[in-house]
């Protein structure tokens, strides 16, 4: 599975994709997000307060309980400052 | 007939032209009465700012806003609608998104055009990150509890 980072989320993880493998039972947006901040410095500064990182499953807004089966993509990102 | 508008998005590095892209929405039709455009641009913070740099999703970044698009066109009788929004590095003074609604009647322009800001602020993904002009690179601009709450008076007015 594909991760996708943006913003100060890319720049505190150092990468802006990487493939990963999954372990067993994570299975919604909130599990991954809480594997990925055990992963690391980087991470955990990354994704210290996890309930202001939006997500995105295959490039449409999903919240923090979506099931994360069948995502090809999913990118993580700070609320959006467009406009 | 609201069904059958297409509307155009453009997610570019390039400077646009709001004359030019009016006359697009409108030229050989004799239907439409009411253009309402808004152009975002990037200001210099009382000269504090040299530039803006917009990071944004290729992909999802076209998809968000065909989406956003897609219920103005649902919700309003518009007769053309473009979005532009623009990435990379902008100064000062220079464009940075373009939305045009065109229909029959003012109310339904203003009200989409106004409808589309609000939603690309909160939900477009978009990124923007300051140059300060003493050459230091500044921080991300933090997104604003009131342009969630401005897309957010969308869900329970006009329904």
């Amino acid at each position: 599975m594909r991760l996708i980072y943006f913003a100060w989320v890319r720049e505190r993880i150092g990468k802006p994709e990487e493939d990963v493998e999954l372990p067993s039972g994570i299975e919604t947006v909130g599990d991954l997000l809480r594997w990925l901040k055990s992963r690391g410095e980087e991470y955990e500064n990354a994704l210290q307060y996890p309930d202001v990182i939006r997500v995105a499953i295959n490039q449409e807004h999903v919240g923090h309980r979506e099931k994360i089966a069948g995502a090809r993509e999913i990118a993580l990102f700070p609320p959006m400052t467009g406009g | 007939m609201a069904g059958a508008v297409v509307p155009a998005i453009r997610i570019q590095r390039e400077d646009f032209d709001v004359a030019a892209e009016i006359a697009g929405l409108t030229k050989g039709r004799a239907d439409i009465g009411a253009v309402v455009t808004f152009s975002g641009l990037c200001r210099d913070e009382q000269g504090a700012l040299s530039a803006l740099e917009l990071e944004h999703y290729p992909g999802m970044a076209e998809a968000e806003i065909g989406r956003i698009a897609a219920q103005a066109l649902e919700r309003w009788p518009l007769q053309g609608l473009t979005v532009i929004h623009r990435h990379g590095k902008i100064a000062p003074g220079e464009n940075i998104v373009l939305v045009v609604a065109a229909s029959s009647h003012r109310q339904a322009a203003f009200e989409a055009a106004n409808f589309l800001m609000d939603y690309l602020k909160s939900r477009a993904p978009f990124w923007k990150k300051e140059h300060l002009a003493d050459g230091t690179q500044g921080g991300w601009v933090e997104a604003k509890e009131a342009d969630d709450e401005a897309a957010d008076r969308w869900k329970t007015s006009g329904r």
